[in-house]
């Protein structure tokens, strides 16, 4: 069992796990990720790491609870433990393998709901090598604003955005970048991590921009490990497994509308799964669909 | 009964068992077993140890079912195999053990698998276990995969008097025997579970969740957690894909992908959270064990399935037996055809297989004849899935964070026929080396690995 030492609930659905797994926490960097899996029944679920301490052991993983499995796993306390936590897979983030590749220049990471988490230990990283990051927070509104006083302690400056502009600049992180420069700023790189759709529209407005962009892609798997083939991805035209080949890549190369298509597959019957657990012993299955 | 024909076994009636996950074959009860062993000639020379990767004492076991000694029996093969219940189940002896039989020349061979089936399944309900080491002999030694070869390398070295720890990326034990062949022909709780047991119990430590080459090096296990001798038995994972255009469709899944689901992960049963894609009418590609495999596991979870294969019946690399299984249940074999193109709809799900009809032409490489595709003669099938099984290769994760470990072209670890490889104090053994083959080689390569590490240690 891997021992949970620390739950926080960042929002309604978004939750802070420091799980202990010593072997991850050694050696893991930032980019990376795990698969957890809760009890025998589990389904393996794969996600970017978001802090990880090799003195105590931990590995910190953020999670929105939006299926079967994750509600399961928003449910355990701490003193409980994931049944298996496996890591760390794929491969680390460009800027943190090789500190040079971020060396000089000026980098914004764009950070999308809970994809938040997994731009922190990135910047974090940056700024212990002495490279100070810029950061966009965006979210739909308020409330799924996460890990904002975490990220002001390692970033030069954040900004974050609100659809509804219930906190922040008013608009989506598009609307900030393009604020952003004509206010004058200027980036090298761009980091984007979030939903397939904002990486979509990242990506289109930074190839105008011309800033190369990367993305953390975080498809369908099963093993993590180059096995299946499930997490296959259209990257500059060539098949990519964002498990091993991944998950990050050059964000003008990826396919985002097949990637988009391939992560709906399961959509239906996830649905009727995450019914069946909310409903309990109540439901009663009157779709005529599931039993 | 004439003794020119082998006991018949018991199976579940083809169109029951097509709607079932339980095992196919129902095996031998000891009556039978009796029976058959009372075939076998006991020969001065026996032919079919020779044709045994593992060169088990196939006359000296059948004596002793003869006798009525089932513990005995299960000893004299725990001497030579640690897995004799899945051995019994998924090794093709009719190219083996019983393609060497005398009896094979005028009537049926000795039915040896199912024979030692029997022995494995009869020892484990009378909870006999394989004999453990009388004493240790201070030596660490690691091995890298839990699949038969692992397993194999393990159970040997622990029998040795080594201390053996196993590491398992997956979170179960059992490599293939788990993720890769079914229910329905290797039943997991009962007979690969037990197994497992079984070699846990001669003192083989098995750690899982931890993928060698990502946790952790094969280096720092040897420098930092002391290791004397590692072995590698990681398999040959990866996928193979045919570069069609509509590859990444919606329902279009490699075999590795559906067999883990619905194997490891139980994707066929209401209780397990994983899903799996219910196809209506599904096409695999591919006509070796595992596609039978995929294509039976498909039919069992409601579909209409086609085994699409490029060459004719005669050149199906799966097992005799697995075809005649998958004939029965139902399986439609569309043979000489080969995809082209998966056609999908606008929403990106598979609506169809573009094919074309193949010819045999002169041999090629392999020796089999190689199919000619028949210019003008495409045509579409209609499916929904399609299911890739054209074979697996290994997987670079240990090979490319291990300093000195060579590789071949096709991506093969380089091991002498000991299962040495180009790093001190590193063997390697099974498909890691040979690319996909059998269950039984893995065995054999892992029982000869073990051999060349004890040499290696100096015990």
């Amino acid at each position: 069992m891997y021992k949970i030492i620390n739950k926080r609930q960042l929002s309604e659905s978004i939750f802070y796990m420091e799980v202990e797994a010593k072997r991850v926490a050694d050696s893991c960097l930032p980019g990376q990720f795990v698969i957890v899996k809760t009890g025998k029944e589990g389904e393996r679920i794969p996600l970017t790491i978001c802090d990880y301490d090799r003195e105590r052991g931990t590995v910190t993983i953020v999670f929105q609870a939006v299926g079967v499995s994750t509600i399961k796993m928003s449910r355990l306390e701490e003193g409980d433990g994931f049944t298996d936590f496996v890591g760390p897979l794929g491969r680390p983030s460009e800027l943190c393998a090789d500190i040079n590749n971020a060396k000089g220049k000026k980098i914004l990471f764009i950070a999308g709901g809970v994809g938040t988490a997994p731009v922190y230990p990135q910047v974090k990283f940056l700024k212990e090598a002495g490279i100070d990051a810029d950061v966009i927070i965006g979210a739909r509104n308020k409330e799924l604003i996460i890990l904002e006083d975490e990220m002001k302690k390692v970033a030069a400056n954040v900004y974050v955005a609100t659809d509804d502009g219930s906190y922040g600049f008013k608009g989506n992180v598009n609307d900030r970048l393009k604020d952003l420069k004509a206010n004058g700023a200027e980036y090298d790189l761009v980091v984007a991590i979030g939903p397939i759709i904002m990486m979509k529209f990242v990506c289109l407005l930074t190839k105008e921009l011309n800033i190369p962009t990367i993305v953390s892609m975080n498809p369908i798997m099963v093993d993590g490990t180059g096995m299946c083939g499930a997490c296959r991805l259209l990257v500059g035209g060539k098949v990519q497994f964002a498990c091993v080949d991944g998950p990050e890549f050059d964000g003008h190369l990826v396919d985002f509308d097949q990637a988009m298509k391939r992560a709906a597959i399961y959509k239906t019957e996830e649905g009727r799964a995450k019914l069946a657990l909310l409903e309990g012993d109540t439901h009663h299955g009157g779709c005529g669909n599931c039993n | 009964m004439d003794n020119m024909t082998r006991i018949p076994v018991r199976e579940q009636e083809p169109s029951v068992r097509a709607r079932n996950f339980d095992e196919v074959c129902l095996g031998y009860n000891l009556e039978e077993a009796t029976a058959e062993a009372a075939r076998c000639l006991n020969c001065k020379n026996p032919k079919c140890v020779t044709g045994c990767p593992v060169n088990i004492d196939i006359p000296g076991f059948i004596s002793k079912v003869k006798e009525g000694d089932i513990k005995e029996a299960y000893n004299v093969i725990s001497k030579y195999s640690a897995l004799p219940a899945v051995c019994g189940r998924v090794c093709p002896q009719e190219s083996q053990c019983e393609a060497q039989c005398v009896r094979g020349i005028k009537g049926d061979a000795v039915s040896i698998g199912k024979l030692e089936r029997f022995v494995a399944d009869s020892a484990k309900e009378a909870g006999i276990k394989p004999q453990g080491a009388d004493k240790k002999n201070g030596k660490k030694v690691a091995v890298i995969g839990s699949g038969p070869a692992g397993l194999t390398c393990a159970g040997d070295l622990a029998k040795a008097g080594c201390d053996v720890t196993i590491f398992e990326a997956l979170h179960e034990a059992g490599g293939v025997l788990v993720y890769g062949i079914p229910e329905f022909r290797l039943p997991k709780e009962r007979v690969v579970k037990a197994e497992i047991e079984n070699v846990k119990s001669l003192g083989v430590k098995i750690e899982t969740n931890c993928i060698v080459g990502k946790s952790v090096t094969i280096d720092e296990l040897m420098e930092k957690e002391g290791f004397d001798a590692v072995f590698i038995g990681s398999g040959a994972g990866l996928p193979k894909f045919m570069g069609i255009p509509g590859e990444s469709a919606n329902g279009v899944f490699s075999a590795n992908e559906y067999l883990t689901r619905s194997n490891l992960m139980k994707a066929f049963s209401d209780d397990y959270d994983t899903p799996i894609y219910y196809g209506k009418k599904v096409a695999v590609v591919g006509g070796g064990n595992v596609a039978m495999d995929a294509a039976r596991t498909a039919l069992r979870l409601g579909a209409e399935v086609h085994i699409v294969y490029r060459r004719s019946e005669e050149e199906l690399p799966a097992r005799v037996e697995e075809v005649h299984h998958a004939k029965q249940e139902g399986i439609i074999f569309n043979l000489l055809t080969n995809p082209v193109e998966i056609l999908e709809d606008e929403k990106g799900y598979v609506c169809g297989i573009k094919c074309i009809k193949c010819e045999l032409g002169e041999p090629d490489a392999s020796g089999r004849r190689s199919p000619v595709e028949v210019p003008g003669s495409e045509f579409v099938m209609d499916v929904d899935t399609v299911i890739m099984s054209l074979g697996t290769s290994p997987n670079p994760l240990i090979s490319s964070t291990t300093e000195g470990l060579e590789v071949s072209r096709r991506g093969c670890l380089v091991a002498d026929e000991a299962g040495a490889t180009t790093k001190k104090g590193v063997f390697a053994g099974g498909d890691a080396v040979t690319g996909a083959a059998t269950v039984i080689l893995a065995m054999g390569a892992g029982k000869t690995a073990a051999k060349a590490i004890l040499e290696y240690l100096g015990v």
